[in-house]
């Protein structure tokens, strides 16, 4: 057990984490297209920057360069940042519409 | 360089002056920060500097010339903001502050040499756009607004992310000057497929940013939702950054996949012009009419970026930057004026201009010299915009487009005018009023209108400088 971390995620072929990220990635699209509560599109929108996460470490590893690594880090914290932006849009929809079903919100047109 | 480190402590140095609680001292305050960044930038010009950060981020003409478009267009949007002083907004120091960390990251996509760079550039634009696209709590509009905006905006960014992992799967690099090489390198043709739906995703983000069809679509409820002020920031700070960072990725990092991304990039084009400019005649809303003229004006800069065939100097891509400077003059002109005018009328279609050459003609002459020269017509910066960008393209070759663009700005011309009829031709409803305007925007008006009409007169001075 003296492999280091890059070693055990190159016991997995490259091509299986590329798979898995698409198919992450694809059920985060399907879910932001197809969701209407805000907050479950959002959850989906999370899901498909983990898939980003996913196959920026793979490659990173495979390629034996840290600049992919270090990119997941900066999407990690600009993710939290805009998570903390977007609840709080959230709870403001939510205290004036008293929803957040994105179909009743059409004051606007789509 | 400089510039970025003051707009960050000028932010947080006006986030201190809101202590102060007097808004009078903000707006000028604001102003003069803003004057000494628009003169440390061009302080810049034509120095060589060493790339900063391990070559992540470069200042060289490219970036000062588009960060001067971006701080230039902040100043003389700021005294718009007369009616929270008035009001007493108590947030008006946080407007200022995020107004100037959003230009922070403009800077950034404009001056990236690394996609994290980038990535992190268009995220402190967006995410403080976010905020201030719901910054007026109790409209409903406003919040639907800033939900929809957020939700796209997200969106497009995991979608730009996955585009840039892929990209660095197909080559191994993240810096913009070594992609150049690992795109056409031998040794990756066998990741061709990856690569290719790399950039796709890569121009799908970017597009979704830059509101170039199919992905505009959420661009008209957005701008309409959003408070007058701060559309006028995101359809032109916004716009000009995302612009430069197309160009730049484009013609610094793609040109060895141009007969991928050019033919993907003449068809966007082709329908932004479409959508924009049959969107923007239907329109009964001043407002929404000035956001899908703002889709149609995406479809103009496309041209540049095709005519660019990957180069970030030559007619191309000075093309793009005048053509932005005299859209984003004309676009603050526009909608200053469409603040005031709905501000004291409380309405925002067309019929709210009625009457406005007899009671207000400073503004109806501000608002005239606008839309003329966001038609092109000649004499007006707008018209040299258009001029320098067809002739690079047609210069390349591209007649199609070219002929295509024309016509669309001649459907253009036709919702530009309506304005102009509604402010001369039709009667001011009874007792109309005259909008007040204060000194602070009479100046910023008289000049926005000087500034186009001699961008029209001598484009000499600003053309084929890159």
């Amino acid at each position: 057990m003296d492999q280091t971390i890059p070693e055990v995620i190159r016991t997995v072929p490259l091509q299986y984490y590329v798979f898995f990220a698409s198919a992450l990635f694809a059920i985060g699209v399907t879910g932001v297209l197809v969701r209407r509560n805000a907050i479950i599109i959002f959850m989906c929108v999370e899901l498909m920057l983990n898939a980003v996460n996913i196959l920026l470490t793979a490659f990173s590893a495979y390629r034996a360069d840290p600049n992919g690594q270090i990119f997941v880090f900066f999407i990690m914290a600009v993710a939290a940042a805009e998570v903390s932006v977007g609840l709080g849009i959230i709870v403001m929809i939510y205290r004036n519409f008293q929803t957040t079903d994105v179909n009743l919100l059409s004051r606007l047109k789509w | 360089m400089t510039s970025i480190i003051l707009l960050s402590i000028f932010g947080i140095l006006n986030l201190f002056m809101g202590f102060m609680r007097s808004n009078k001292v903000l707006l000028p305050g604001a102003m003069l920060l803003l004057l000494a960044v628009f003169g440390a930038n061009l302080a810049d010009w034509n120095v060589v500097h060493a790339p900063y950060f391990n070559n992540m981020l470069v200042v060289d003409n490219y970036t000062v010339a588009f960060t001067g478009i971006v701080v230039l267009t902040t100043i003389v949007l700021l005294p718009f903001s007369r009616s929270y002083v008035v009001a007493g907004e108590t947030n008006l120091a946080e407007y200022y502050a995020l107004l100037l960390f959003s230009l922070v990251g403009a800077v950034m996509m404009i001056g990236y040499n690394h996609l994290i760079m980038l990535f992190v550039g268009i995220e402190i634009l967006s995410i403080s756009m976010y905020v201030l696209a719901g910054s007026s709590k109790r409209d409903s509009r406003s919040n639907e607004a800033a939900l929809k905006y957020f939700l796209m905006g997200a969106f497009a960014t995991g979608i730009l992310l996955f585009g840039i992992a892929l990209l660095y799967g197909a080559t191994g690099t993240f810096v913009l000057s070594d992609l150049a090489g690992a795109v056409a390198a031998p040794e990756n043709a066998s990741l061709q497929p990856m690569l290719y739906i790399g950039i796709l995703m890569m121009i799908i983000g970017i597009g979704f940013k830059v509101s170039a069809a199919p992905f505009h679509f959420w661009t008209p409820d957005v701008y309409e939702g959003t408070p007058t002020f701060f559309t006028a920031f995101m359809s032109t700070v916004v716009k000009t950054a995302g612009f430069a960072a197309f160009l730049k990725l484009l013609a610094v990092a793609l040109p060895g996949a141009q007969g991928f991304w050019l033919p993907t990039i003449q068809a966007m084009c082709a329908l932004t012009l479409l959508l924009g400019n049959v969107g923007a005649a239907v329109q009964t809303s001043t407002k929404r009419m000035l956001a899908y003229s703002s889709v149609s004006h995406a479809g103009y800069l496309l041209i540049g970026l095709v005519a660019s065939r990957g180069n970030l100097t030559g007619d191309a891509a000075s093309g793009i930057f005048f053509y932005s400077l005299a859209y984003s003059i004309a676009t603050i002109a526009a909608f200053g004026v469409l603040k005031l005018v709905a501000d004291h009328r409380q309405r925002d279609d067309y019929a709210a201009l009625n009457g406005l050459g007899k009671t207000n003609p400073l503004l109806a002459f501000s608002m005239t010299v606008a839309m003329l020269s966001l038609a092109g017509i000649p004499l007006t910066g707008g018209f040299f915009g258009k001029f320098f960008l067809l002739a690079a393209a047609a210069g390349q070759g591209y007649i199609g487009l070219v002929v295509f663009a024309v016509i669309m700005s001649m459907v253009g011309l036709y919702y530009y005018l309506r304005p102009l009829i509604a402010m001369y031709l039709r009667p001011a409803e009874e007792g109309a009023t005259p909008v007040p305007v204060d000194g602070i925007q009479t100046a910023t008006l008289a000049l926005l209108a000087l500034l186009s009409i001699v961008l029209g007169i001598v484009p000499g001075f600003l053309s084929g400088i890159l």
